[in-house]
């Protein structure tokens, strides 16, 4: 836990505005020297219905939620307040501020909407408030708001008194919100957020001592999500060509994508179906164009059948898999990794894909690039994996983390004039899946359609030289040979550069403990890690980004390294442990599982309390929501 | 751009163009009707004045499917039911293309029914030809969308209980803006047919009869059939939504019986094609997009100002 760190939670209903200001305030937090982390938690429902966003700052670094918080805005429900509806709502209402008591720290403050909000409905509140030494204060944020401007401005008003509260200044605050609001309602909000100041400081006694940690950044920071770095990703390496179907959480890439690629002079199209999705992206690459698609686990499974398409023809698309939690339509709103076997293997066939998971929005920046350049490179379809916590989640990066260099390079694609020096069959038909392999790595160059000389058929059948169907056994062999051969060949690629690997690694180089992560868990994990270490014990983790090709070699040298292994993941059978044990055919009584699916990420707690347990040789669940499933041999 | 010389390239085009060498012969049945698409498309294309190569014919599957292993072009075998989207993508990567897909009835109005409609919807500068037989070809004889009510076969061995699909109709109200319905045994009507599809400029789509000797014995040969256009019994503007549907819905009942109406059922040239709606919005690029990556002057990094909305 950082000693010095503010975890502001703001709640109220969906729809309430909790997004835009939160988002207004963590990019303040940013500009003013600290590293900042939100996390988002909505219901599966459009408006109203309680949610909060989680901002987490401090001047070291920040990659998880934490475990709890110390500030809580609540704003009320305003979208429960139909009197009509009290049978479907309830008490709603008072949920912001009910349901959130759980995890305030001690010593914690909230500040609640007295417009909205009636304590005395909550039985038991002064006790815990007691107990707790919360301090708490009322106000009537709501009729503030309604003075001066519209009701739903108590979010500033809201933002105004956390800042007297803690002693900032509102100057990058007011700047931020000159940026993103039209004039006719930036005046009303100003007023209402130095009215919402003024008041705290003159009319109240401050007694807590929670106030805003003081850092700085040596370079420029931005604030992104998961979602943001997949989608510049594309762009930056040339995609632009996007087809998709709305689905949480794989939306946002999506929404991110079509909003810019008109500017970029691309192309995207909201079409039918998750199908049609996918096939139009390998429709567009296999006209000369960089694509993508994807989606989140239901519509993914519609796409296992362009995807072996893809595979068998060779063309190269990029799909993202934004997972949530399943089976079906599962938990829409909530994080799982649940769907690894699914991406692996899906569709008929032999696998033979690419798979990256990356932990962190940077390397989801970086490791769609790679996506992008191993598709291309070697005319085979790459999966981006994300889930709901990284796609959602904002956390600050240096600007310059992102190699901006655009690639527009197709890969081993023919000119016409390389054309005619090329294998044609007696029809005339250039042979794209000659059973030549020019450079040994299973890559045979293609032609685009339009282009002289570069006639070819495609298709999903196993096919000859020139791509008519052939069923013939030992063509059979050598194009499945070929095509398998691109796996390793790219396992040989992303190993050759030690320096662009895309593991990480956190924690000392020697130690006697392993914790092995994939994804959006590594942040959880890289501060249990510090903790761990912290407390005495000799722990570090590795963060499992390459999926498929397996990264073998950095993963056995880590588990060769140390006695024994923690597997964090977000799914209930342990399918990344299932993966390892699979691939390296080892280490299986090594691996202990941490295994969480309640539909809520790790926190750093955790996974030290799942450690520590395991350490001491006990196989009792750590906490009510994660599972310990011990080590069993290969 | 030197990457795509062959797009709009113009000279005379030879019929035999098309026309592989040798490998591979066709593999349909003898007496199938899919032998007249072929020949059709091959004398329509050079009329149309389009090379092979700047040629796309994107199939599903089914013996239909196999129509681009025949014909010397570019070719895109996709999978049952997706030729639609895989070609509708290619179109609007690189609108130099002619582009082509083509399909069984099965793989057109069953499985890939969906994305038929949307294509007719979006109105896609392609032409789409759907075998119709009246029968799964490939899969030995199942009950298809266009078999008639009570069509008896294995999976539906007391009859089949249903309606058979309207395809002329489905693709008017889909928004479909050449409609035409053709027939294997009536070459010349087909030729003329599929040239004035892939000139018009939006979604062409034809229903184009096919017989299924093999598994489809009682089905009629669609012989004699009527066109529309020649016969006197027949007035009505084909430019006219509200006549074509009257005119359509006939020719679907009457098939029924028999008798087989084939001709243009519906033109619409004012509407614009999809690509032109997106250009007009300013969503799709007036160049194609697929030259871009040999264009050595392109401006590839205008990503510079993606993170200043994050600073
Ligand atoms: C997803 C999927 N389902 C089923 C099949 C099996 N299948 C192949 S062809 C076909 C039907 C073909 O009928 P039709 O489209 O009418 O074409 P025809 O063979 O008559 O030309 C089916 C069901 C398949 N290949 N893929
Ligand atoms: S099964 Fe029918 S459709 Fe298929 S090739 Fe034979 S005759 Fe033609």
């Amino acid at each position: 836990m950082a000693d010095n760190e503010l975890i502001w939670r703001i709640a109220g209903g969906s729809g309430d505005g909790i997004d835009s200001t939160s988002q207004n305030f963590a990019k303040a937090l940013m500009r003013s020297g600290l590293n900042v982390f939100t996390h988002r938690h909505y219901p599966s429902r459009i408006r109203g219905g309680h949610t909060y966003v989680e901002i987490r700052a401090s001047d070291e670094v920040v990659d998880s939620r934490g475990d709890g918080y110390n500030f809580l805005l609540a704003l009320g429900d305003s979208f429960a307040r139909n009197p009509k509806e009290d049978a479907y709502y309830g008490n709603e209402e008072v949920k912001p501020l009910s349901e959130n008591l759980d995890d305030l720290r001690e010593g914690g403050i909230i500040i609640y909407d007295s417009g909205l909000l009636d304590a005395s409905e909550i039985p038991d509140f002064e006790e815990r408030a007691e107990e707790n030494n919360w301090h708490v204060f009322d106000l009537d944020l709501r009729s503030m708001a309604r003075e001066h401007g519209r009701e739903v401005m108590r979010n500033t008003a809201g933002v105004g008194v956390t800042a007297a509260l803690l002693e900032m200044d509102l100057d990058e605050i007011e700047n931020l919100m000159e940026n993103a609001m039209p004039e006719k309602i930036l005046e009303p909000n100003l007023t209402i957020l130095h009215e919402a100041y003024d008041m705290m400081v003159e009319d109240y006694e401050f007694e807590h001592d929670l106030r805003i940690p003081t850092g700085e950044h040596d370079e420029e920071q931005v604030l992104i999500s998961g979602s943001n770095g997949v989608a510049y990703g594309a762009l930056d390496e040339g995609c632009r060509f996007i087809a998709g179907y709305p689905m949480t959480p794989w939306t946002d890439v999506f929404t991110i994508m079509s909003q810019h690629l008109p500017k970029f002079g691309g192309i995207s199209e909201q079409v039918e179906d998750e199908i049609a999705a996918a096939a139009l992206a390998l429709g567009a690459s296999h006209a000369g164009v960089k694509a993508m698609s994807g989606s989140s686990g239901g519509g993914f499974a519609l796409m296992s059948e362009p995807l072996g398409l893809a595979e068998m023809s060779e063309t190269p698309i990029v799909l993202v898999e934004a997972m949530r939690a399943g089976p079906s339509t599962g938990l829409p709103t909530k994080p799982e990794q649940g769907d690894l076997e699914h991406i692996l293997y899906s569709s008929q066939g032999d696998s033979c894909r690419v798979v990256f998971a990356p932990g962190t929005p940077q390397e989801a920046y970086e490791q769609t690039r790679k996506a992008f350049e191993m598709a291309y490179n070697y005319q085979i379809p790459a999966i981006v994996v994300i889930d709901q916590k990284l796609s959602g989640e904002n956390q600050n990066v240096p600007a310059s983390a992102f190699d901006r260099d655009p690639n527009p390079s197709l890969g081993p694609t023919l000119t016409e004039e390389q054309l005619e020096d090329a294998p044609h069959d007696p029809t005339g038909k250039f042979q794209r899946f000659s059973h030549d392999d020019p450079n040994d790595d299973g890559v045979r160059p293609r032609s685009l359609p339009g282009q002289k000389g570069g006639r070819f058929l495609v298709t999903g059948n196993e096919h000859n030289e020139s791509g008519h169907i052939e069923e013939d056994p030992d063509n059979r062999i050598t194009q499945m040979d070929l095509r398998m051969k691109k796996l390793e060949s790219i396992r040989e690629d992303l190993d050759s550069d030690p320096e662009t690997s895309s593991q990480t690694y956190f924690g000392p180089d020697e130690a006697d403990y392993g914790i092995v992560t994939w994804g959006s868990s590594q942040g959880a994990v890289r501060e249990a890690v510090e903790r761990l270490n912290d407390q005495g014990h000799s722990v570090k983790a590795i963060g499992v980004s390459d999926l498929m090709p397996f990264a073998e070699t950095e993963v056995t040298e880590f588990l060769e390294s140390v006695d024994e292994a923690l597997v964090v993941e977000m799914n209930a059978t342990a399918q990344f442990r299932g993966l390892t044990q699979r691939e390296l055919g080892q280490f299986g009584e090594k691996l202990t599982s941490l295994l969480k699916y309640d539909g809520n990420p790790f926190e750093p707690a955790e996974v030290v309390e799942g450690f520590e347990i395991q350490i001491a040789g006990n196989e009792e669940a750590p906490t009510a929501n994660t599972r310990l499933e011990p080590a069993v041999s290969d | 751009m030197s990457a795509f010389n062959a797009i709009g390239e113009e000279r005379e085009i030879d019929r035999e163009e098309f026309t592989p060498g040798i490998e591979p012969q066709p593999t349909w049945c003898p007496g199938c009707g899919d032998f007249g698409v072929l020949k059709a498309l091959k004398q329509a294309l050079p009329e149309v004045g389009r090379t092979p190569e700047e040629t796309l014919l994107c199939t599903g599957i089914g013996c239909s499917g196999k129509l681009n292993s025949y014909l010397d072009s570019y070719g895109f075998h996709t999978i049952h039911g997706r030729s639609l989207p895989v070609a509708r993508a290619a179109k609007l990567a690189n609108p130099g293309l002619e582009v082509i897909a083509a399909g069984g009835d099965g793989d057109g109005y069953g499985i890939g029914g969906n994305h038929f409609m949307h294509t007719a919807r979006e109105n896609h500068d392609m032409t789409y030809i759907v075998f119709n037989n009246e029968i799964f070809g490939l899969t030995k004889g199942q009950t298809s969308p266009t078999s008639p009510k009570g069509h008896k076969s294995k999976t539906q061995p007391s009859g089949s209980a249903k309606d058979p699909i309207r395809p002329l109709s489905l693709s008017l109200t889909s928004g479909a803006s050449y409609i035409a319905r053709t027939a294997a045994v009536n070459p010349n009507q087909a030729k003329e047919i599929l040239k004035e599809a892939m000139e018009h400029d939006g979604f062409a789509h034809v229903d184009f009869l096919t017989q299924c000797p093999t598994w489809n014995k009682d089905a009629k040969q669609y012989v004699p059939y009527i066109d529309v256009q020649e016969s006197e019994d027949y007035d009505f503007d084909i430019n006219d939504r509200g006549e074509a549907q009257d005119m359509m819905y006939e020719a679907e009942n009457v098939l029924k019986d028999g008798t087989v109406l084939t001709g243009r059922f519906y033109v619409d040239d004012e509407r614009p094609s999809y690509q032109e709606e997106k250009q007009s919005l300013g969503e799709m690029p007036e160049e194609p997009l697929a030259e871009r990556y040999f264009d050595d002057d392109y401006e590839w990094e205008r990503s510079y100002d993606l993170l200043d909305r994050h600073k």
